[in-house]
């Protein structure tokens, strides 16, 4: 057993951990959030320059390699920072999707641009009734010739603005709950019929709607085989609860530390009121909810690492424990910073958005909870 | 002991809900009903329209409202209904806070001046409390007036001002002397907003609205006669006011409406084959908020009984804010949980009600009022130092 990271590891940690305090102050960060594209233009390019576009896809591609340990860190990383740029929705959720099941010219119609960062991707997968269940799939792809004909809505595709690209699971046979039946296609976000509606997200990021009518897709781009997209996008969603796990640890960090800090300088009846017993065991709580997800963040990475049996059910563990913690941790600083807590200026209540809109994305608490127990 | 109402409540009951059906404007319900917030002018409306019947103003001595009385069931049905027709919630400021303090502690001048206007919603009163180094301590507020040639002379810093953006006049706590025990040396003044000198400055909070302020006084000239009571009387003033906003705080008939409405909406959100209502981990949730609810409630109807009979809402009423709050603060967020992702997509408060939102028509207000409900354990006397008064006052700790 060995909780330590190798020498490559820690570099790219290292050169995360410095992007953010140099180049992301929180101004900054407020100033890309507020701005129209959402996020830095200009990131996104250093990321690329840095390699770190690269990190979800294999060598022989082009890529970094890396494994789900060098995301992890980066997204610790990132959840310190409170970063927007789309690194979950096109290099974690999407890129190594491809990278595993894309064809030949999938991959090098992609892969290449998105390493470069000249291409964004998103992930089309939830539909209004669908809830977490990413079977649930009513969206629905005939067969036409050499082409599919699509029909359908995808809600909240994260990152939906600057996608170039979607990857949109469609029904291709089966009932609407089956996991049999679906197919994952790759389509250029300007295709006719496929119409966006563009929104802010409460974390400061971007999303879009999709209505999708009569999309005329060629069959080259079905993704994996046809009828076997669930697994594809099943295996991609857990590394993506991996990253954004990870991301919740680095943003719990945050907020238990700058609660600590105000706790210590802010005086009330003539003290600091960190002197005060009740709060000195919220925040003690507050630390060992941080302390227990890291654990398990470890835990599961490491397990869907090795593929072992119960990676899956690990990996359900951790976003049920993320999801709990988060809340309270994010509730928690709120409250412990006051009136402070709930201004728009403090960071505090900007970190407890995310880890709030974490609680959801890819299933709450309870969905997880009940994935873990069917396990 | 005995739950039922008697034939004249009942009859009362029907009284509310015509007057619901004949005079809350069409207007004011569509937006309530989409959750869209109100213009000042829209609530200034409902309350004269309250008032016109004898309804607003409840708790105050009929001496100075020229209402027929209500007895505590009747002030129960009317809340309770008002609020299960989710009619605008009415500005506590001048009704409940300022005016309560005027008629208690004021002049027969200082009555005669300020309780018709607020009233008939003429003047719009704001709170000024809080301070940037004051929060849960208050009494170490630094606000300072100092009396000269019959005026004070006000400088200082309010923070947390609801409303201060569309106030006439806001009432203040100010230290008119330095005393060995700092609550003695604190006043209770009336200040006329537009006084030279006074500058309010928006907080925008979490949620994206502008509801709180700064309100900034640089040497603000005030009349001697807007002191109300004694100098150094302001603190006893204070504690009494506190129980006053404590009462009802716990805005139980409003709790009931939205759980209700959670559950209605729930029970046609599908979850594979069924629904969301359906979903027992959902479901139980849902019912343990009820139960808590329903204690609550009688624990508010316990109090207001015991005050009927003359007692006075002491440290009970902290019992109230702590359950009364927590449960908000739950229900809004099961409405985000039950949302999912459409609980995400974020719009301010001039966006709501337009036709861009995405998801359901009622997902657009849910997020902001989750976070925009932080504040309700943090307001009015934080949850931690309600907590610190039951064990005070009522365990004896």
């Amino acid at each position: 057993m060995d909780f330590t990271f190798n020498e490559e590891q820690t570099m790219i940690q290292d050169q995360v951990e410095q992007f953010i305090q140099k180049e992301y102050d929180w101004e900054t960060r407020q100033e890309l959030s507020n701005s129209d594209l959402g996020f830095g233009a200009d990131n996104w390019k250093t990321f690329a320059e840095l390699g770190w576009l690269g990190i979800a896809i294999s060598e022989d591609n082009g890529g970094f390699g890396g494994s789900s340990i060098e995301t992890m860190l980066i997204m610790e990383e990132f959840g310190k920072g409170l970063v927007v740029e789309p690194f979950l929705e096109t290099i974690v959720m999407s890129s190594g999707l491809l990278d595993q099941h894309g064809s030949d010219e999938q991959k090098s119609e992609v892969i290449g641009s998105v390493i470069s960062g000249e291409m964004h991707l998103a992930l089309a997968y939830a539909e209004p009734q669908s809830r977490f269940n990413l079977s649930d799939v009513v969206t629905e792809a005939k067969a036409d010739g050499e082409n599919f004909i699509i029909n359908g809505f995808k809600s909240v595709v994260m990152n939906g603005p600057s996608a170039n690209k979607f990857i949109i699971s469609a029904r291709t046979s089966g009932k609407q709950l089956d996991n049999k039946g679906i197919s994952l296609f790759l389509v250029d976000s300007d295709i006719a019929g496929l119409t966006r509606t563009d929104y802010k997200t409460v974390d400061g990021r971007r999303a879009s709607d999709l209505n999708l009518e009569n999309l005329s897709v060629p069959s080259e781009s079905l993704i994996g085989s046809l009828d076997g997209g669930f697994n594809i996008l099943d295996e991609s969603i857990d590394r993506s609860i991996l990253a954004i796990s990870a991301e919740a640890v680095g943003a719990m960090e945050v907020l238990y530390k700058t609660t600590v800090e105000y706790t210590k300088t802010r005086e009330q009846f003539g003290t600091p009121i960190g002197k005060f017993q009740v709060l000195q065991h919220r925040m003690v709580d507050m630390f060992m909810e941080y302390e227990q997800c890291k654990s398990l963040l470890y835990m599961a990475t490491m397990k869907n690492e090795e593929g072992a049996p119960d990676a899956k059910k690990a990996i359900s563990g951790l976003k049920y424990q993320v999801g709990k913690a988060g809340k309270f941790v994010g509730q928690q600083a709120v409250q412990l910073h006051g009136g402070m807590g709930v201004t728009d200026e403090l960071n505090v209540g900007h970190y407890f958005k995310r880890l709030t809109t974490i609680g959801t994305i890819f299933g709450n608490a309870d969905f997880h909870l009940k994935q873990y127990t069917s396990l | 002991m005995d739950l039922t109402f008697s034939d004249s409540d009942l009859s009362f009951r029907k009284d509310v809900l015509a007057f619901l059906d004949n005079e809350y404007p069409a207007d004011i319900k569509e937006k309530q009903d989409k959750r869209i917030p109100l213009e000042k002018e829209e609530i200034v409306k409902w309350q004269k329209i309250l008032h016109s019947k004898g309804w607003f103003a409840i708790n105050w001595p009929t001496e100075f409202s020229g209402y027929k009385e209500l007895s505590v069931t009747e002030k129960y049905i009317l809340q309770e209904e008002l609020a299960k027709a989710n009619t605008p919630t009415t500005i506590p400021f001048g009704m409940g806070m300022c005016a309560p303090v005027i008629y208690s502690f004021g002049t027969e001048d200082q009555k005669q001046k300020h309780l018709p206007s607020i009233l008939n919603s003429d003047i719009w009163w704001c709170q000024g409390y809080s301070e940037p180094g004051s929060g849960s301590d208050l009494a170490s507020l630094k606000t300072k007036a100092e009396l000269v040639d019959n005026k004070y002379i006000v400088n200082g810093t309010k923070t947390w001002t609801t409303l201060a953006q569309h106030a006439d006049w806001i009432f203040c706590l100010v230290r008119t002397e330095t005393t060995p025990i700092k609550q003695e040396g604190i006043s209770f003044l009336l200040i006329d907003m537009s006084t030279p000198g006074i500058e309010v400055k928006p907080i925008i909070t979490i949620d994206g609205s502008h509801e709180v302020n700064m309100v900034y006084l640089d040497n603000v000239e005030v009349p001697k006669e807007n002191l109300i009571g004694e100098e150094g009387q302001g603190w006893n003033i204070a504690k009494f006011l506190l129980a006053h906003e404590r009462s009802g705080i716990a805005g139980i008939a409003a709790l009931k409406r939205e759980l209700k409405r959670l559950k209605d909406l729930s029970s046609e959100i599908p979850v594979g084959e069924g629904t969301l209502l359906e979903d027992p981990q959902f479901r139980s949730k849902i019912e343990e908020t009820e139960i808590e609810l329903t204690a609550t409630e009688f624990t508010e109807l316990r109090t207001l009984a015991a005050m009927s009979q003359g007692g006075s809402p002491g440290a009970e009423s902290s019992i109230l804010k702590i359950k009364g709050t927590e449960l908000q603060q739950t229900i809004s967020e099961l409405f985000v949980e039950m949302l999912g992702y459409y609980a995400h997509p974020f719009y301010l408060e001039n966006e709501i009600g337009s036709n861009e939102t995405v998801g359901p028509d009622y997902a657009a207000p849910v997020m902001p009022h989750y976070l925009n409900y932080r504040k309700v354990s943090i307001y009015g006397g934080s949850n931690e130092i309600q907590r610190n008064v039951i064990s005070k006052a009522i365990l004896g700790l």
